[in-house]
């Protein structure tokens, strides 16, 4: 009885006190989970304590995709929350929806946010922009492959760390002597292939790599440089030279760990839980390396990871406080302790100037690799690329490419099947649109 | 004779009505959602789509990796049916002689049939797992290089043994059960014509459990076919690659991973067509020949 009226009186409480402030609340859907997810509502507590006319309201869904199918399934009920969260692969779902979304960029001048693209770092700015160069989603999560290495192996093979992987090549039977497996990776599709096309400036798919709409675009992966890397890799692997532990990205990351891998492709924001676990080495990282045979210099890389999408149909009042809370997020503080936090990088060219003043880099020397990647050399393929079911084309090409790796295929017919399997999807996906 | 009936002829429409309307709303609207959906592509978001007809189905039978998936659910179900069968059949002749009454035993076998399906899956995954588990060190001192995740057949292999060790406890209790009803005059009478274990087994005990195997074996390949989501959604972790998978986990790669509502759909009305099939298999074909007494 005592509790049932405490929770009348609770109830009665808080409405009057929403009452009296007339906070307008909105919600947020996203897919960290664990410490991330803490993160996140740090940060959201940290918009709600900074001002009292809006209330942020973070809701964990689950996985990528979980969060995507649940996003969908609440916009036709008519309930969708003003954030969502949608991860890289996704993205050409959500931005194909025209009318799903509100682009990020006319939702902050329309609400008197100052906007200007190039306050993003480089890599960060287009990857989820339109084809005129609008952003659409705001960069949120976001990190680059790099590599990182065990500096007491390269030591022990008396060995630099390699910029190319033709130094690479050169350097993997020292390694190999001295008792490592030289080098792993941890996503194919992610660090063999679409950054791959971004570090050598080559296109990734026709129609300005897809970012002209998804009619008649089609995947160029069959390429003679594709040929000769996954060529390369195989014969890596053949040798030695190279490791592989299935598409599991731990299963890869874990031998590194363990001291077995001497060097491993991840991500920019590995970094993080690597420092967490206070590994027997020294290590560092450096940036992706490239084939010198295919371009003089490397280029830069994009974002993998997530952005934050304005979704339509709320009120004005609504998408002022979506404004507002992006406009907290992109500023040099909140971006800023989200690098420190979490390992991914700052999207914003101030935040990163705030880490480098503050000295972060001086203590993580590999917290920087991520951020000077993205502002390498830009070229016309380095923005990303904008390709419908790209799931499933992920989907083909771990496939295809674990097949090559165990033998049960050439790289050729792989490459082969991967063009055809992905450009069938590319023309379905262009017909969900019509 | 009196025939037993309602009074009114309302009163039973009425009892029906919240079992029909379940069975409507959870079951026949989304199927004909399902069918619906199977001849269109259409943009998650609901914005827009395309009449294709057939084509859903068509790309789905000219596409060899989904008869490759169609194949190894085929496989995968027959193994783990029939392993699952016949390990607890031979585990319950075998207790039916020495736990004859003992129940607290039988209980203790059911339990790992409590364990959900993604649990038994995560074991599965910390047992199989490449760098440090116990059965991987286990299969190396037979020089068996065991690659889960990376390899098709090991993969497979983790997954159907899994899938097994989590079916047999429930058949075996049903074995058990069934053994325990099958009447002790039968026994002893079989004891006097047939001197051999074995010959008395296949001549007498075993046409006698057929009601008790048939029905299992309708409910282990439903089990194969379906309620192994769970294992193999924890041993591939979202991404088959070049991992096997069975059909209903393609529908939910392609549907709920990829957003590819039509193609999904055609998948479903396909899984949709087969458990009909199986349906008609069951009552139609088998069940006229076994007799439940």
């Amino acid at each position: 009885m005592n509790t049932m009226k405490f929770t009348a009186a609770a109830t009665a409480f808080a409405l009057l006190g929403s009452a009296a402030f007339a906070e307008t609340e909105i919600t947020w859907w996203h897919a960290m989970g664990g410490n991330l997810g803490e993160t996140v509502n740090k940060i959201a507590e940290g918009f709600n304590a900074s001002q009292d006319e809006y209330k942020i309201t973070p809701v964990f869904k689950g996985s990528y995709e979980e969060t995507l199918t649940a996003g969908i399934a609440a916009f036709r009920a008519g309930e969708q929350p003003n954030i969502m969260q949608v991860f890289d692969a996704g993205s050409a779902t959500v931005i194909g929806a025209q009318g799903a979304t509100v682009p990020v960029q006319d939702l902050l001048s329309e609400n008197g946010v100052d906007f200007d693209i190039n306050d993003y770092i480089p890599g960060v700015r287009y990857f989820y922009s339109g084809s005129d160069g609008k952003m659409i989603g705001m960069p949120f999560n976001s990190s680059s492959p790099v590599m990182y290495y065990n500096a007491d192996a390269l030591a022990k093979a008396g060995v630099e760390v390699p910029s190319t992987y033709e130094e690479f090549e050169a350097i993997a039977p020292a390694l190999k002597d001295a008792g490592y497996i030289p080098l792993v990776q941890t996503h194919l599709p992610w660090e063999f292939v679409e950054n791959f096309h971004s570090r050598h400036n080559l296109p990734f798919a026709t129609n300005d790599n897809g970012y002209e709409g998804a009619e008649g675009t089609k995947i160029l992966i069959n390429s003679d440089e594709m040929k000769m890397h996954f060529t390369k890799v195989k014969e890596w692997l053949d040798e030695g030279y190279f490791g592989f532990f299935g598409t599991g990205w731990s299963d890869n990351q874990s031998q590194f760990e363990a001291g077995n891998a001497a060097m491993y492709i991840g991500s920019s924001g590995d970094f993080g839980g690597l420092t967490a676990k206070d590994l027997p080495f020294e290590w560092a990282s450096s940036y992706l390396p490239y084939w010198s045979s295919i371009t003089e210099e490397g280029y830069q890389t994009f974002i993998g990871g997530a952005a934050l999408f304005a979704m339509a149909g709320k009120s004005a009042e609504e998408n002022k406080a979506t404004a507002e809370f992006f406009a907290y997020l992109t500023s040099p503080e909140v971006q800023y302790m989200w690098h420190r936090e979490t390992g991914y990088v700052p999207v914003t060219t101030a935040a990163y100037e705030l880490a480098k003043s503050d000295g972060h880099y001086d203590r993580f020397p590999a917290a920087e690799t991520g951020p000077k990647q993205l502002m390498l050399t830009a070229g016309e393929n380095t923005k990303g690329y904008r390709m419908g079911f790209y799931v499933q084309i992920r989907d083909v090409e771990n496939r295809e490419i674990a097949r090559v790796l165990s033998g049960e295929t050439t790289v050729e017919e792989a490459l082969k099947t991967i063009e055809e399997e992905g450009n069938a999807l590319l023309a379905r996906f262009a017909k969900t649109q019509g | 004779m009196k025939r037993a009936g309602f009074t009114s002829r309302w009163l039973p429409i009425f009892l029906l009505v919240p079992q029909l309307s379940i069975i409507l709303l959870f079951f026949y609207w989304p199927a004909a959602y399902a069918m619906k959906s199977s001849f269109f592509l259409q943009d998650p978001f609901g914005f827009g789509q395309t009449f294709v007809g057939l084509e859903n189905y068509t790309s789905l039978f000219t596409s060899s990796e989904y008869l490759k998936v169609a194949n190894f659910t085929v496989f995968f179900t027959v193994v783990v049916t029939f392993f699952s069968l016949s390990l607890a059949l031979l585990l319950a002749v075998k207790a039916d002689k020495v736990l004859r009454g003992a129940k607290t035993y039988r209980t203790l076998l059911m339990w790992v049939y409590a364990v959900a399906p993604p649990v038994a899956g995560f074991m599965g995954l910390i047992l199989f797992n490449q760098r440090w588990g116990p059965l991987m060190e286990f299969f190396g001192l037979f020089g068996w290089e065991f690659e889960m995740g990376a390899d098709y057949s090991d993969t497979a292999f983790a997954m159907i043994v899994i899938s097994i060790w989590k079916q047999v406890p429930v058949n075996f209790i049903f074995f058990l059960s069934g053994l325990q009803a099958i009447p002790k005059a039968v026994r002893e009478a079989a004891l006097i014509d047939n001197r051999s274990a074995s010959g008395r087994f296949w001549d007498v005990t075993f046409p006698l459990l057929a009601p008790t195997g048939f029905f299992l074996l309708i409910i282990n390949i439903t089990y194969a076919l379906f309620d192994t989501f769970g294992v193999i959604d924890t041993v591939v972790r979202g991404e088959p690659s070049n991992n096997p998978m069975t059909l209903v986990y393609k529908v939910y790669v392609d549907g709920f991973r990829g957003n590819d509502l039509g193609g999904s759909s055609a998948q479903s009305v396909i899984l949709m067509v087969l458990v009909l099939a199986l349906t008609v298999f069951q009552f139609r074909m088998v069940e006229r020949r076994i007799h439940y007494t």
